[in-house]
């Protein structure tokens, strides 16, 4: 079962590894883990994205609660959460393919923000299952290299993590 | 953190505020080993000497032992400071036992000077990494005037909740550059959740219900001054008391409705009871697989209660009908108040006809074994020699589940052994802490595989003229081990027949102990009975079958349907 964790924690030395490390201590792998300061510097919002199923996540975010720098952990549900990751992909430009990547660059709302006579680098935003999707178009077309920032994200409305 | 009195402060350099912050939390003696990155703090240690005690151990191991059996008979924090590298991961191992048997420690290590960092330097070793998944937090300190405030962080988190060892690591600029000191006081713990009154209704409830109560005891209620209240409420509810391996001392032997340990070698009436019931109530237990054997099967007819201080304990190992998170002493003492008053003579019957059936097998037992000196007949004369005040030490092995099913308790906190880790080498050094903390006669018993790993201790003893008798049941092999590769490895004995050719008692003449060996049990008798009153550490290599056997036995994986209480004939 796919998941997203949120984690504010206090934006100190060390404190990324304690909490990676319990992933690792739990026999979870992380599939995406993103981390950037809060609006206050003092805290940092770590977003992790796993599998695994609903005993074994419990027991993780009761392990994580008890970390001293973490000062909360919150399960976002799907349903009500937005959530949204970027892309960079570098796709080959020759004049069998440079439509191709144009016409789908607009379809998906993406953006080409670099362009040589070899290469076309696009930026793409969304939810996963797009950029998995605008991954899937660009294979036969001849990846040469990506990077995502993994997922970031929020709660629908006035709901928030409490930052107690 | 503690108020501060003072505001103006004294300067004062970091190794002056290390051994000032320990004296202002209460602390009165230390376990530890100088060396290049803590001489600032040992040059403090010298000169406060007339108001902390440095306990110098042969290692730095032992040193930790040492902190967390003081710790165990105390519950104080325990304190031991090493040196970095090599000083540093010496710890690791009394840290870890110190972690899974949640046992508040503080450990502080010095570190190469700040510039030195990350860079391979002489003895440097990134220790908080290293124990990172072994302490219930730590520290790297980069600067003094963060030492004081985080000192005291560090013995809040270490007694708060559930207790356990907190690291400090400080580099040697740190502790040699100085700030202004303000003396605080000794740091409150944090404050605990209570559980919800939903839930102690419903934990009510189910106790109102059942008809086969049993109370399951363990670490997490020793030493809480929780004996009295357990014992009403069995009495209210007409209750059974079990306890797991951590829970020893924690109730009293003669206590005629405690039934003892139960679990892997637990005894047969306690596990047999806890099978039985319809309602378990693990009080500070974690329902480790020690204890519970396959947990698919496990007390599979009961509704279980747990009460505990932890919340990731809930649900961890085994599902509860009722988890009771927050402060366990609140918690029990609410259910105590509203449960009633019950009479169940049919679940009397049930539990005396089982401690009837457990006097049979044991004697049986005894009587097959035909040993003149059997760990039962040992433990007979141990009860009978030694008093409610005396401390029981143990390593790691057969000895230790004999002590565990055989030694009476009447006292909490009068048994120290490494049950989470199972630590072999903890016994020493941890008896020597307990009996420095306590002042109390210690009685350490050990095997030889243990007492070999960590025997050096033995000059920390003599230095310290300490009174621990030192029980060292001697078969010549890895007895526990030996007993698994008997049952499920067909006798092949692979690297467990020791046959050693020390001469224990000649070893211990040589570090200045006294010494004496035994091989039947009028021997033993005169030989513990001198041992309890010589001034000073005396050691009794007590010879024994190499075929003795801990039983019962849950094999590993099986359920209390698989209990062995005979030893099996094994071709």
């Amino acid at each position: 079962m796919r998941s997203v964790i949120a984690i504010y924690v206090e934006n100190k030395y060390g404190v990324l590894t304690r909490v990676a490390g319990m992933f690792m201590r739990k026999g979870f792998n992380i599939d995406s883990l993103t981390v950037g300061e809060t609006d206050d510097p003092a805290y940092s919002r770590i977003t992790i994205t796993l599998n695994g199923d609903e005993y074994a996540r419990e027991q993780l975010i009761n392990q994580l609660k008890k970390l001293f720098n973490v000062k909360q952990v919150k399960l976002l549900a799907s349903d009500a959460s937005v959530e949204r990751e970027l892309m960079l992909i570098k796709v080959r430009n020759t004049p069998e393919n440079r439509s191709e990547v144009i016409a789908a660059t607009e379809i998906y709302r993406a953006k080409i923000i670099d362009y040589t006579t070899d290469a076309m680098c696009v930026e793409v935003t969304g939810e996963p299952q797009k950029i998995k999707a605008f991954i899937d178009v660009m294979k036969p077309l001849g990846i040469i290299e990506m990077c995502r920032t993994g997922v970031v994200a929020l709660e629908r409305g006035m709901t928030i993590m409490q930052k107690n | 953190m503690g108020q501060e009195k003072e505001t103006i402060g004294t300067q004062m350099t970091g190794a002056q505020i290390v051994i000032e912050t320990l004296i202002e939390q209460g602390v009165t003696d230390v376990f530890g080993y100088p060396g290049g990155q803590v001489l600032n703090i040992y040059d403090e240690l010298y000169k406060a000497s007339d108001r902390i005690n440095h306990v110098l151990t042969a290692h730095e191991q032992g040193a930790s032992h040492a902190a967390d059996g003081y710790s165990r008979v105390t519950g104080k924090v325990g304190v031991v400071i090493a040196t970095s590298g090599p000083g540093a991961t010496n710890l690791v191992t009394g840290i870890a036992t110190a972690m899974l048997d949640s046992i508040p420690m503080v450990a502080i290590t010095g570190n190469v000077p700040t510039s030195l960092i990350g860079r391979d330097s002489f003895q440097e070793i990134n220790i908080t990494g290293v124990t990172l998944p072994i302490t219930k937090h730590n520290y790297f300190v980069s600067d003094v005037n963060e030492l004081a405030d985080t000192i005291r962080e560090a013995f809040c988190i270490a007694k708060s909740g559930r207790p356990g060892p907190v690291l400090i690591d400080i580099p040697k600029d740190v502790q040699i550059a100085s700030c202004k000191f303000c003396r605080g006081d000794v740091v409150e713990c944090m404050a605990q959740d209570n559980a919800d009154d939903a839930d102690i209704d419903r934990a009510v409830a189910l106790i109102n219900e059942a008809k086969r109560p049993y109370i399951y005891i363990g670490g997490g209620a020793a030493g809480r001054g929780m004996t009295e209240d357990i014992i009403a409420l069995a009495e209210k509810i007409d209750a059974y008391v079990g306890c797991s391996f951590m829970g020893l001392s924690a109730m009293k032997n003669s206590y005629d409705r405690f039934l003892g340990m139960e679990g892997m070698h637990g005894r047969y009436a306690s596990s047999m009871a806890n099978k039985e019931a319809d309602l378990v109530i693990g009080i500070g237990v974690r329902f480790s697989d020690r204890a519970t054997g396959n947990v698919a099967k496990y007390a599979k007819n009961a509704k279980i209660i747990q009460l505990d201080t932890d919340l990731s304990e809930i649900n961890k190992n085994v599902r509860v009908d009722v988890g009771l998170i927050g402060s366990i002493v609140s918690s029990f003492s609410r259910i105590l108040k509203r449960c009633d008053k019950q009479s169940h003579p049919e679940w009397r019957t049930i539990v005396e006809a089982l401690k009837t059936e457990e006097r049979l097998i044991e004697r049986e037992a005894e009587r097959k074994s035909g040993g003149t000196m059997t760990p039962r007949k040992i433990f007979d004369v141990i009860n009978e020699i030694k008093d409610a005040r005396t401390i029981i030490a143990t390593d790691v092995g057969q000895h230790q589940m004999w002590a565990a099913q055989y030694t009476d308790f009447e006292m909490p906190r009068r048994f120290a052994s490494s049950g989470g880790l199972g630590t072999m080498g903890y016994g020493l050094g941890a008896a020597i802490g307990a009996q420095i903390a306590s002042g109390d006669r210690t009685v350490l018993i050990t095997g030889d595989g243990s007492f070999g790993m960590n025997l050096n201790e033995m000059a920390t003893a003599v230095s310290y003229n300490t009174p621990i008798v030192i029980v060292l049941l001697n078969n010549g092999v890895l007895g526990m081990v030996r007993q698994w590769q008997t049952l499920f490895f067909g006798k092949r004995y692979s690297n467990t027949v020791l046959n050693r050719q020390t001469d224990f008692v000649k070893l211990s003449e040589a570090f200045g102990a006294k010494a004496r060996r035994v091989d039947n049990i009028d021997d033993f008798r005169a030989a513990f009975e001198e041992a309890m009153q010589h001034d000073g550490p005396y050691l009794i290599d007590t010879l024994i079958d190499m075929d003795e056997f801990v039983l019962p036995m849950l094999p590993p994986g099986g359920s209390i349907d698989d209990i062995i209480t005979a030893k099996p004939e094994v071709k």
